[in-house]
């Protein structure tokens, strides 16, 4: 999968579940996102978002999180492969 | 002073003398810490459901058995690093580097069960300061009804220091926290912690503490996904915001006529007891024309002013607090703040006091300045009673705007709370392109799962609001009525108190009537601006013991007396103007406060002022 152009968190249909590779942020921002669960191989699920999809709000971690498409859109993620163990 | 009281609250705690044991109340955001600290000591601290309401530590005592325990209620933290004002407080108590808080002797942690492997992440830093530690399982009654389960034996097992299973919003569990509290509080037993800066092996070895725990995860609330399903569906979602809105002005105007027709008439009743029970003399004039005529007009809008708390409760509580904030970010955005920004201003309904707290928890220096600058400007509740007092008097009541869904009454008060927001976000817009000018912080907000408001904590919210009100009523407003009253009694002709228009007050607004003449005010009105600097509502006592004290009869009618003195272009300026200008001394003091130094809060207080004084002029100028 490597040869595609890299998917982001902000290109993501509702419903889909993903899993975060990295995040492309400085060290503040990126911290505060793993606290609030968005770690590298979380699998991460888009919900239901305001109008216009910006902000959307994430299923992570057992919990939901609001994200803007500008932060999501700098969160590397790929498709999680079914024989793979989660 | 006036507001203080309704913030004293949140801003500052009492130092509580105490020789025993300091605990502190620690825990991610909306865990329930502030419900605990309410159930162990007895005391009313706001609860809500969103992240986030707790920004100021706040200090308690537990009456134990056998001893007393200082609590110490702390805003929630993700992790021991601060990234914003609030987390600040809780980094600066737990590390004793507070200097009115002593440094704990114990920790109690309180982490949401529901989702246990990411909120006992946080149990590692906690757990490394070192000290007794109780970590208590909260939202326990949720965990059973969606069939989630746990050992709490083995947790405590793994983590080294006691585990309780409680549920702090029904008090199931609470007897073992208060036990905790009365033992011997030793340290944590040593077991094996990560590396605490090291996030991702943080949240292993919470894993592997639940893993091992036996930990079943309850099934995702049904209710949450389906009820955002609805508020944030691309078409419904706006729809029921308007619908919503729209309901609540009208009930705020509508419903609450008949109770403030009933206190209105308490008022009036029990003034004519008392004019007919007392003499004729000077004691009589004062309370009958000074404290009912001044204070009583300002009681009338104790039940509207309920109502509107009642909105506000069920916003809070029921979580759509966060979703509001979601929905409005990109609006806030286009004026360079973000959504959480939106929570302070959505508070700042009640009162622009605790909205100004409220906004420690945004991580930008420059967009929490930015905030405190404009919070003001939203529609408090202090400014419902001069908005309604004059949309009754002016605006008649059969005329409607959509048919039988909105009157034209209601449609004003929506008009001026939506002109409120606009000064508002204009007024962010200039700052976050200017003086404010900063790089955009992301918006980054965990949404709480959606409760169903209980009878009790809106009627507890009710209870306080109360009695803010009526402390308010038998403190500011009192006091300014009295002196009102002795001003305008004063200097005495042939032994006879003069003419009011003659009187020190007469003479004062009459110095001062050339300035808001232009307003199409006259020195009545004058006198009230000038004694509603001290709290917005002061108007409408003020106006009651003018009118009181000039009428033949006593019982002159607020509205009526009103109808007569200004005329409806008068009217439209001086609802703007009380949209607009700073009227309130107790916020001048906290933006003061929360901006370190003066500077701030007399640039929002001219600028504000300013803006309602030109815009009430040109309302004025145009419509006359």
């Amino acid at each position: 999968m490597h040869w595609r152009q890299p998917t982001t968190l902000a290109d993501l249909a509702e419903g889909q579940e993903y899993r975060l590779d990295r995040i492309d942020l400085p060290e503040p921002d990126a911290r505060r996102l793993m606290e609030l669960g968005f770690l590298p191989g979380t699998l991460i699920t888009p919900a239901r978002s305001a109008p216009f999809g910006d902000p959307r709000v994430y299923q992570v971690d057992g919990s939901a999180v609001a994200l803007r498409r500008e932060t999501a859109a700098k969160m590397f993620v790929s498709p999680v492969r079914k024989d793979q163990p989660s | 002073m006036s507001a203080a009281a309704s913030g004293a609250s949140t801003l500052t705690s009492p130092p509580l003398p105490h020789a025993g044991r300091t605990v502190a109340l620690v825990g991610p955001p909306n865990s329930g810490k502030s419900t605990l600290f309410n159930r162990l000591t007895g005391l009313r601290q706001k609860v809500a459901n969103y992240p986030g309401v707790t920004v100021e530590k706040r200090l308690g005592r537990a009456k134990l058995r056998h001893q007393e325990v200082l609590l110490v209620d702390l805003p929630g933290v993700y992790s021991l690093q601060p990234r914003t004002e609030d987390e600040q407080v809780t980094h600066d108590v737990l590390t004793g580097r507070m200097a009115d808080v002593p440094k704990p002797d114990a920790v109690i942690l309180i982490v949401d069960v529901t989702n246990l492997g990411r909120q006992l992440t946080l149990a590692a830093p906690i757990l490394s300061l070192g000290l007794p530690t109780l970590v208590v399982l909260n939202m326990a009654d949720d965990l059973k009804s969606r069939g989630g389960t746990l050992d709490i034996d083995a947790v405590a097992e793994q983590i080294g220091a006691p585990v309780a299973l409680i549920s702090a919003r029904t008090g199931d569990g609470v007897p073992a926290v208060e036990e905790f509290l009365e033992g011997a509080l030793g340290v944590p037993r040593p077991v094996y912690l990560p590396v605490i800066s090291n996030i991702p092996s943080c949240r292993e070895w919470s894993a592997e503490v639940s893993r091992k725990a036996g930990y079943r995860a309850p099934l995702p609330s049904q209710w949450t996904r389906r009820l955002d399903g609805i508020f944030l569906h691309p078409v419904w979602g706006p729809l029921i915001f308007v619908f919503v809105v729209i309901a609540v002005f009208q009930t705020i105007f509508k419903a609450a006529v008949p109770l403030m027709d009933g206190v209105g008439i308490l008022v009036a009743t029990s003034g004519g007891w008392i004019e007919a029970l007392l003499p004729d003399s000077w004691f009589r004039s004062l309370l009958i024309e000074g404290v009912w005529g001044g204070v009583g007009s300002v009681l009338i809008f104790l039940p509207q002013i309920l109502l509107l708390f009642v909105f506000i409760g069920i916003l809070e509580d029921s979580g759509y607090m966060a979703r509001a904030a979601v929905i409005a970010d990109r609006t806030m955005a286009k004026v360079g703040l973000q959504g959480k920004s939106f929570i302070p201003l959505i508070s700042a309904y009640a009162c622009a006091i605790p909205a100004i707290l409220s906004t420690r928890t945004i991580e930008n220096k420059r967009d929490r300045m930015a905030t405190i600058l404009i919070a003001p400007f939203m529609t408090c509740s202090a400014r419902l009673p001069v908005y309604t007092l004059l949309i009754a008097a002016f605006i008649p009541a059969e005329q409607q705007v959509l048919g039988p869904f909105l009157g034209a009454q209601a449609a004003m008060l929506i008009g001026l709370y939506a002109l409120g927001f606009l000064a508002a976000v204009a007024t962010a817009r200039v700052l976050k392109s200017s003086v404010l000018k900063s790089a955009r912080t992301p918006f980054m907000l965990e949404m709480p799962p959606y409760r169903m408001p209980t009878v009790r904590s809106i009627g507890l919210r009710l209870l306080d609001r109360a009695k803010i009100f009526l402390r308010r009523a038998g403190t500011v407003i009192l006091l300014t009525t009295v002196v009102l009253w002795l001003l305008a009694s004063v200097p005495l002709e042939n032994g006879q108190p003069p003419a009011i228009a003659d009187s020190v007050v007469g003479t004062i607004g009459r110095t001062i009537e050339p300035i808001v003449a232009p307003l199409g005010f006259n020195w009545r009105i004058a006198i009230g601006l000038l004694t509603s600097l001290a709290a917005r509502e002061v108007i409408v006592g003020t106006l009651g013991t003018i009118y009181g004290m000039e009428a033949s009869e006593h019982s002159v009618e607020l509205q009526s007396a009103l109808q007569s003195d200004l005329t409806l272009a008068g009217a439209v300026a001086l609802l703007i103007y009380f949209a607009f200008a700073m009227q309130c001394m107790s916020t001048v003091a906290v933006v003061r406060r929360e901006t370190g130094g003066w500077k701030w809060a007399i640039i929002q207080f001219v600028y504000m002022t300013a803006m309602g004084y030109v815009c009430a002029f040109g309302a004025y100028q145009l419509l006359s």
